[in-house]
C-alpha cells in the first residue's frame, strides 16, 4: 500500500546540525553524519539537507558532505543550500544525493527548473518555497531567509513552478517553524488540491496527530518537520527520533 | 560472485547502488568500457532521467551494442533499476522512442484519475505483490516496502514476465523477470534491508 513518506528536515550551519524558531534562534543539535547513521536505524523514509547560509555566503553545499552523506544513508536523500545552476546540480547529483532543493534560484530564475527537469528529470528537481503571513494574514512566498517577499500567491506560484516541471514542492511555513504548535493545514491543503505533483509540508509539526492531519486534510505526500525529530519532550532535550511501525499506522489510517 | 559491473551511461546516480553493493560486501565495478561490459560476470543498469535521453547517450557511446552483445548473445544476468528497467521494454511514451524490447512490454505515463490523492511522480513507499517465485525477490521480511520515484511505468503484455505488481490506484507491474534478464521499478539501493536482500540475491544468483 501506498503511504506519504515521513521525512525529517535537517539544517546545517558551519558543518554543524542546528535548529531553529521562525528561521532565527539556532540551536546546535550535533553531527550531521551520525545523524544520517542514527535515522538509518530508526529506518527513516528520506531525509532533506538544508544548509542555510550557503545562499547567504554565494556557495553551494558542500559536496564533499553530500558524498558523505550518499556513502552513509540507506534511504533516498536531497539536499538544497545556494543551488543555482545546471552545474551544481550536476556535481551534487554526481556526489549522490537523490534530489536537489531550489529555493530563492527558483523564484529569481524559474527558467532553471524548467532546464533542470529536462536535464536531469523531474522527479530529481524539489522546489522549496517559504511562505510568510503579511498584512491581514495573507500569504505570501519569501526567499532570502524570509528577508525579500516575491510577487507571488502561494498557490500562483505553486502552479508556476509545476508548469516549469519540478517534481514536487515543499511548502514551508516560516511562521510556525520550530513552533511545534501543527502544520498550516489550510494552506498546505490548498496547494495539494491546485497542483498534480507531491507536496510536502513542513514547518510546525510537533506529534504524530499533526502528520496525520497534514495527510488526511492537507493531502501532503510527504510529512516533514525538524524539530519533532530531533527534540524530546517538553524541555526540547535534544534526541534523535522517529515514528516506528505501529506509529506509523496511527498516522495513516 | 564474481566480476560484477554497474553500467556507466551518464544517467543518474550510479555510487549510491556502488556504496550500498560494498556496504554489504559485494565488490562492484563502474564502468563504460566495452571491453570490461562484455567480460562482466554480471551487470546493473541503474538509470535516473529521460528515457529518450538514456536511448541517445547509449546510442552515441557505443553501449547500446554492447549491452546487446553482452545481455543476448553471452546471456550474461542484468539487473535494471528504475529507468534501466524501463529502457528493457520495447517502446516508451516517454521521447516516443523504443527501447532494447527484452521484455515483451512499454513504458507508459501514469493514468490516474483522484488527482489529489495520487500525485505523479508515483514517489515514496510502497508494497509488492509476487506474481510468480524467484530467486531474486525472496527471503524478504513481511510487509516489506520499497523507494519508488517514477511517472512512467511498465505494461506488460506477456503475464509470464511480470515478477511483482504494485498498486497506485491501479496495479503495475513494479519487477520483472525473464530468464537472465531482470528490472526493479524501485530503487533497491535505497530501500533499507528488503533492498539489500534483493542486492544481495541478485549478486548470488
Amino acid at each position: 500500500m501506498f503511504r506519504p513518506r515521513i521525512i525529517p528536515v535537517l539544517l546545517l550551519r558551519n558543518q554543524g546540525l542546528v535548529k531553529s524558531i521562525r528561521f532565527t534562534h539556532y540551536q546546535y543539535i550535533g553531527d550531521p553524519i551520525n545523524a544520517v547513521k542514527i535515522f538509518n536505524d530508526l529506518k527513516a523514509d528520506e531525509l532533506v539537507f538544508l544548509d542555510i547560509l550557503a545562499s547567504r555566503d554565494g556557495r553551494t553545499i558542500s559536496l564533499d558532505f553530500v558524498s558523505k552523506v550518499g556513502e552513509e544513508a540507506n534511504m533516498p536523500f536531497s539536499v538544497g543550500g545556494g543551488i543555482n545552476s545546471l552545474q551544481n546540480i550536476r556535481e551534487i547529483i554526481s556526489a549522490g544525493a537523490e534530489k536537489v532543493v531550489l529555493n530563492a534560484a527558483a523564484a529569481k530564475n524559474p527558467d532553471l527548473i524548467r532546464q533542470a527537469s529536462e536535464t536531469f528529470g523531474s522527479s530529481t528537481i524539489v522546489v522549496c518555497m517559504d511562505v510568510k503571513k503579511r498584512f491581514l494574514g495573507r500569504n505570501q512566498v519569501c526567499i532570502s531567509n524570509a528577508t525579500k517577499f516575491i510577487d507571488h500567491s502561494p498557490i500562483e506560484y505553486a502552479q508556476m513552478v509545476e508548469e516549469k516541471g519540478a517534481g514536487e514542492i515543499i511548502v514551508q511555513s516560516v511562521d510556525l517553524d520550530g513552533t511545534m504548535k501543527g502544520y498550516d493545514i489550510e494552506l498546505i491543503g490548498r496547494i495539494s488540491e491546485n497542483v498534480t505533483i507531491p507536496v510536502i509540508a513542513l514547518g510546525g509539526a510537533g506529534g504524530l496527530n499533526d502528520l496525520r492531519n497534514a495527510y488526511i486534510n492537507g493531502h501532503a505526500n510527504g510529512l516533514a518537520a525538524g524539530s519533532m525529530f530531533v527534540y524530546y519532550g517538553s524541555r526540547r532535550g535534544v534526541l534523535i527520533n522517529y515514528p516506528d511501525k505501529a506509529e506509523l499506522k496511527k498516522i495513516i489510517q | 560472485m564474481g566480476n560484477l559491473i554497474i553500467v556507466d551511461y551518464g544517467m543518474g546516480n550510479l555510487n549510491s547502488v556502488k556504496h550500498k553493493l560494498s556496504k554489504i560486501g559485494i565488490e562492484s565495478n563502474i564502468s563504460n568500457h566495452t571491453s570490461q561490459l562484455i567480460r562482466a560476470d554480471k551487470l546493473i543498469l541503474p538509470g535516473v532521467g529521460h528515457f529518450k535521453k538514456a536511448v541517445e547517450n547509449l546510442k552515441s557511446s557505443g553501449l547500446w551494442d554492447t549491452l546487446y552483445d553482452a545481455v543476448i548473445k553471452n546471456k550474461t544476468p542484468i539487473l535494471g533499476i528504475c529507468l534501466g528497467l524501463q529502457l528493457m521494454a520495447k517502446h516508451s511514451e516517454e521521447g516516443d522512442v523504443d527501447g532494447f524490447g527484452w521484455f515483451d512490454a512499454n513504458v507508459v505515463r501514469f493514468n490516474v484519475k483522484d488527482k489529489i490523492s495520487h500525485k505523479v511522480p508515483h514517489m515514496g513507499w510502497n508494497s509488492i505483490r509476487l506474481a510468480k517465485q524467484s530467486l531474486l525477490i525472496s527471503d524478504l521480511p513481511g510487509n516489506s516496502e520499497f523507494y519508488f520515484v517514477h511517472s512512467y511505468h511498465i505494461q506488460s503484455n506477456d503475464p509470464s514476465e511480470v515478477l511483482s505488481f504494485t498498486e497506485y490506484e491501479y496495479e503495475f507491474p513494479s519487477a520483472m523477470e525473464k530468464g537472465h534478464i531482470f528490472g526493479l521499478q524501485f530503487h533497491p539501493e535505497k530501500s533499507h534491508d528488503a533492498g539489500e536482500q534483493l542486492l544481495m540475491n541478485f549478486a548470488k544468483l
